[in-house]
């Protein structure tokens, strides 16, 4: 899948993984698409909230390589 | 959709009791809430500019995960609370998680409002340069205004 930009939250724990996503999104239009990558596992079921309550679509949710990896487009 | 709100008081200094209002009023920012979080007694302590003083302690504190099982009388030696503070803060460090420091300049970056309790300021005699700016000074009238209008308020 293409996406526009991409942020690696590797290593970082609750909230820094979402706070930092909105952080990439904000200088993005809307309909880009963001590529998420994190090892918190608390960030699936928290980047499903964070979309929810943003309005952000979450196109995918998927694990790579032993990595959470999320796709996530812009409102 | 009405955006949400949500207000904190935040009233305890100690490293592991500092997280919870920082972690929730950083997140619901990001999340587009409009937060304010009210510091008032230790609390204020979250506020000053130089958060190094801020620790924990093993002692009266039985939950704290130990790498080995120590007796009270061992908690209350001379020491062990800046020992306990510092392995806490390098184990923080290396699973990921965010300082203090960091965490508070992400909600200031948000935009959540920090108010710190005049009458705990006076009290505890503070000067305002010893917080950080950015911040308002009220009472709890000023509190309770924007808290009557939030969906989440938390006592902390």
């Amino acid at each position: 899948m293409n996406f526009d930009k991409e942020f690696d939250a590797s290593g970082l724990a609750c909230p820094l993984p979402i706070v930092k996503t909105k952080k990439s999104l904000a200088d993005m239009a809307s309909g880009q698409v963001l590529r998420v990558i994190a090892t918190d596992p608390g960030s699936v079921c928290d980047m499903q909230a964070f979309a929810e309550q943003t309005g952000h679509t979450l196109l995918s949710s998927g694990e790579e390589g032993g990595k959470y990896v999320f796709m996530l487009k812009k409102a | 959709m009405a955006t949400k709100k949500m207000a904190i008081i935040a009233t305890k200094g100690a490293l592991d009791m500092a997280y919870p209002p920082l972690i929730l009023a950083s997140t619901a920012a990001a999340i587009g809430w409009e937060v304010q979080v009210f510091f008032t007694f230790y609390g204020l302590q979250l506020l000053r500019k130089d958060l190094s003083g801020i620790a924990i302690s093993p002692l009266a504190n039985p939950a704290m995960p130990m790498p080995v099982p120590m007796p009270v009388v061992v908690s209350v030696m001379p020491g062990m609370q800046a020992m306990a503070t510092s392995m806490m803060k390098a184990k923080m460090k290396k699973k990921g998680v965010a300082s203090l420091e960091e965490l508070r300049s992400l909600c200031q970056e948000a935009e959540v409002k920090f108010i710190a309790c005049q009458m705990t300021v006076d009290l505890f005699e503070f000067s305002k340069d010893d917080f950080i700016d950015g911040i308002e000074y009220g009472g709890a009238a000023t509190f309770l205004k924007f808290a009557g209008e939030t969906d989440v308020c938390l006592f902390i």
